[in-house]
């Protein structure tokens, strides 16, 4: 069994309109119909863009908004069903650590009051110098001197204060760690940092994360399994490898395709398939498949009535998509969306302009005369990243 | 002639009674860094720093200073001697990470820094002119004609409470001379040549009933309604969702292939800069520590930070299961350029002549390949994925 499971998990916010009554006019479904595992020792995660929903669901696996409908089942018991008495005691077993270090910590409870504080509460750790010598014990772990302990939040870096933010999931002992975007409004240089810790940390004490973020090179680098959300809804989920490898839902071939490679070479060969238009609103969102109105392969049939059920394709690869099986044979191909062969080629030289060697090149070499090949090839051919 | 030369830019916050005059005082002399003073900025403890198991840590011999240079009195050195130049019609890239000085510069270059409380230094010549003497009208009029720029923040640059059409057809008018009709037809193209689709309806919402990605574009069709020469850009795609930033990032390139825009790259995003500048500068602590061609740049990173921050990154195509090699501790430990190389607290390439005053830029590796440093990465190995 896994420790996490998600049954059709819906989360539906009320739109409220009205002065003197709070009159309910629609519903923004931010989470609508999730079924998901994470096991044991192992790291999910959750990527998608802003807005589809991957917070919402981080927070209704911990309660602190309330489940619309389905289960969220953790080691057996469901969350959703637990009355308020038990559910207090039962959050210590899932902790969170935020995006935001700083507006996370309290700005007045120094470092060992923020980390006994929910020691206390739980009752863990007995004493006031048993618990205390637990901290120091976890402050080590996130790499963090002992003489942390009575200093406070503002006395931190960024990067420091992340890891405050996992020593105090750490020392309430969880079952699962919910990381939301545990490393995006750090520094590349201490994100790198962050992420090594994390698994490190995974290692060493068998823990089970649950990742949630928009970084999809962060996300594969530390993730087992990953699930791609698109307005609500999960439309892929594989391995790791196999999803990078492999990605069979268009949206995830977009969203990959999307991604800058930080290697010139890469980024000139690197095609990239333009989605058209913005994210629809989750208070409206498209009848049939989600993705059916940006969707570069939508057929005519099916894919704006018929809401696509996630498919196993084998191997644990699950795709939410009519057609997955004729995109990825080739027998279905794009008919939208653009799709940048990306032939950069800088000031106008063929070589590209750092040919020439010189940093401050000669004006004349200029790029103006290149003209956009970006503009419009609709290529028909299969898309890079497959 | 670079359309944009910038010369040994500084730029100091506060400190004792100094205050900005711009264009009156032409031979400022290059302010010193007087001495270890105490740097404004969040006060660290030392101690508590550096410690992560992430990076190996060990108690680096050299003191740290706090962000950005000391320079005397409780000022700040926010850009500590810059330097690059633009061709017409090219990208260049600033890149660095939060604090290294990429907004500021840029503020800089566009006169919009308070004019109380920044004192500038150095030269930044645009068309033979330079920008850091000119008086405000003069630079305003330039801003929005010859010279735009567009923000992270695409809503803090609108007008909350203008429609969209009324903020574009102003600048038409104001740099344009155009008027109502043709005014409102020529915004509606603009909005159109940006992406916005049904741009005369877009022209009457307000920014707010714009989508972030929209909202960008519209700020663009501003910056270019007036065929700029230079287009500044300062993290216009980092608020934005990655298939929204490709399709802005294409935008951009569009224009610098058909207008002959040059542009100006402010980002913390290498995998930005790869696949846009022609030119890289990377900053840190206020100064370019390395610049070079995007392919010599990312084929041969030289400074030890620029091979550090390439190795930090998680690639999309990078094999999986290894952990990545991050620079240790933060850019709060930091020394004083004057005093030596400001990355040495962080640098596992470190040796005591770092600590000699501040590294010249030589270029140790290829003529055009630049970097700051005594020790560099030589070797032709590849970068640690
Ligand atoms: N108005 C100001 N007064 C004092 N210090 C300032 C001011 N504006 C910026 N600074 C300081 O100048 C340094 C450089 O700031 P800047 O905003 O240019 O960095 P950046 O590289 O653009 O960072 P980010 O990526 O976070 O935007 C920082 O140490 C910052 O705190
Ligand atoms: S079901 Fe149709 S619209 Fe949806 S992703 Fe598949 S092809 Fe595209
Ligand atoms: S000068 Fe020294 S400390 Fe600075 S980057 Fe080079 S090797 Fe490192
Ligand atoms: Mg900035």
């Amino acid at each position: 069994m896994s420790l996490l499971e998600l049954d059709g998990v819906k989360v539906h916010f009320p739109v409220k309109k009205g002065i003197l009554f709070d009159r309910t006019v629609g519903h923004v479904y931010a989470v609508d119909g999730i079924s998901l595992s994470v096991e044991a020792g192992q790291t999910y995660g959750l990527v998608g863009e802003s807005g589809c929903g991957k917070t919402t669901l981080g927070r209704a696996v911990l309660r602190l908004v309330d489940v619309t409908d389905g289960r969220v089942v953790l080691d057996g018991t469901d969350v959703a069903q637990l009355p308020e008495k038990e559910m207090r005691s039962f959050r210590r077993r899932l902790q969170m650590v935020f995006q935001d270090p700083l507006g996370s910590l309290n700005p007045r409870q120094n470092i060992e009051s923020i980390l006994s504080e929910g020691m206390a509460a739980h009752g863990i750790g007995g004493n006031r110098e048993e618990r205390r010598e637990k901290i120091k014990e976890i402050l080590a772990k996130v790499g963090l001197p002992g003489n942390a302990l009575s200093r406070y939040p503002h006395e931190f870096s960024g990067g420091q204060r992340q890891r405050i933010g996992i020593a105090r999931a750490l020392v309430l002992e969880p079952d699962l760690i919910i990381c939301d975007e545990p490393v995006s409004a750090l520094d590349v240089s201490i994100q790198a940092q962050v992420v090594n810790l994390l698994e490190e940390l995974q290692k060493s004490m068998g823990l089970t994360y649950l990742v949630i973020a928009h970084d999809l090179a962060v996300v594969r680098h530390i993730s087992d399994v990953i699930g791609v959300m698109y307005l609500g809804s999960l439309v892929e989920e594989a391995p790791s490898d196999a999803l990078y490898e492999e990605p069979r839902h268009p949206y995830t071939r977009a969203l990959m395709s999307a991604v800058p490679v930080p290697d010139p070479e890469v980024e000139d060969r690197r095609e990239r398939i333009l989605l058209l238009g913005d994210l629809p609103s989750p208070a409206n969102p498209p009848a049939g498949c989600r993705f059916h109105t940006r969707c570069p392969w939508k057929q005519d049939t099916r894919c704006a009535t018929e809401r696509p059920e996630l498919r196993d394709l084998g191997g644990g690869h699950r795709v939410a998509c009519h057609f997955a099986a004729e995109i990825a044979s080739g027998e279905i191909t794009r008919t939208s969306g653009e799709v940048v062969p990306a032939a950069h080629e800088g000031s106008g030289g063929s070589g590209g302009s750092e040919a020439s060697g010189a940093p401050r090149a000669s004006g004349a070499s200029g790029g103006g005369a290149a003209k956009g090949s970006s503009s419009g090839e609709r290529a028909s051919e299969a898309p890079a990243g497959t | 002639m670079p359309l944009l030369d910038v010369d040994e830019l500084t730029v100091t916050f506060g400190g004792r009674g100094r205050r900005a005059d711009r264009g009156r005082d032409r031979d400022r002399k290059p302010t010193e860094a007087a001495g270890p003073t105490e740097a404004a900025g969040p006060a660290e403890d030392t101690s508590v720093r550096a410690a992560g198991p992430a990076g190996p840590a060990e108690d680096t011999s050299v003191r740290a200073a706090g962000p950005a240079g000391p320079a005397g009195g409780n000022a700040v050195r926010a850009v500590n001697g810059v330097s690059f130049s633009v061709d017409e019609g090219q990208v260049v890239g600033l890149v660095g990470e939060s604090g290294c000085g990429k907004s500021v510069t840029s503020l800089a270059l566009m006169g919009l820094l308070p004019r109380k409380g920044a004192t500038l230094g150095g030269r930044a010549d645009f068309e033979g002119a330079d920008l850091l003497a000119m008086g405000p009208r003069r630079i305003r009029d330039l801003r929005g004609s010859k010279l735009a720029m567009i923000f992270q923040d695409p809503l803090s640059s609108l007008n909350p409470v203008v429609p969209i059409g009324v903020q574009v057809t102003e600048i038409l008018k104001r740099h344009r001379g155009m008027k109502g009709e043709a005014a409102r037809k020529e915004a509606a193209q603009l909005l159109d040549r940006v992406g916005i689709p049904d741009p005369d309806r877009r022209l009457r919402e307000y920014p707010h009933q714009l989508s972030g990605g929209m909202r960008q574009r519209a700020l663009i069709a501003m910056a270019v309604a007036c065929a700029p020469r230079l287009l500044i850009a300062d993290e216009p795609t980092t608020a934005l969702d990655v298939t929204i930033q490709a399709q802005i990032l294409e935008l951009l390139k569009e224009l610098v292939d058909q207008e002959g825009t040059a542009l100006l790259m402010i980002t913390h995003d290498l995998g930005v800069v790869a696949g846009l500048c022609d030119q890289v500068n990377v900053l840190y602590a206020g100064k370019v520590v390395e610049s070079s061609g995007r392919r010599e740049l990312f084929a041969h990173p030289t400074h030890p930070y620029t091979h550090g921050l390439l190795g930090s990154i998680p690639r999309l195509d990078a094999p999986r299961g290894e952990p990545l090699n991050p620079i240790r501790g933060s850019i709060n430990d930091q020394i004083a350029w004057a005093d030596g190389c400001a990355f040495a607290p962080r640098c596992d390439r470190y040796e005591m002549g770092c600590l000699t005053g501040t590294p010249e830029l030589t270029e140790p590796r290829e003529a055009g390949h630049q970097a700051r440093c005594v020790n560099p990465v030589l070797a032709t190995t590849e970068v640690p994925a």
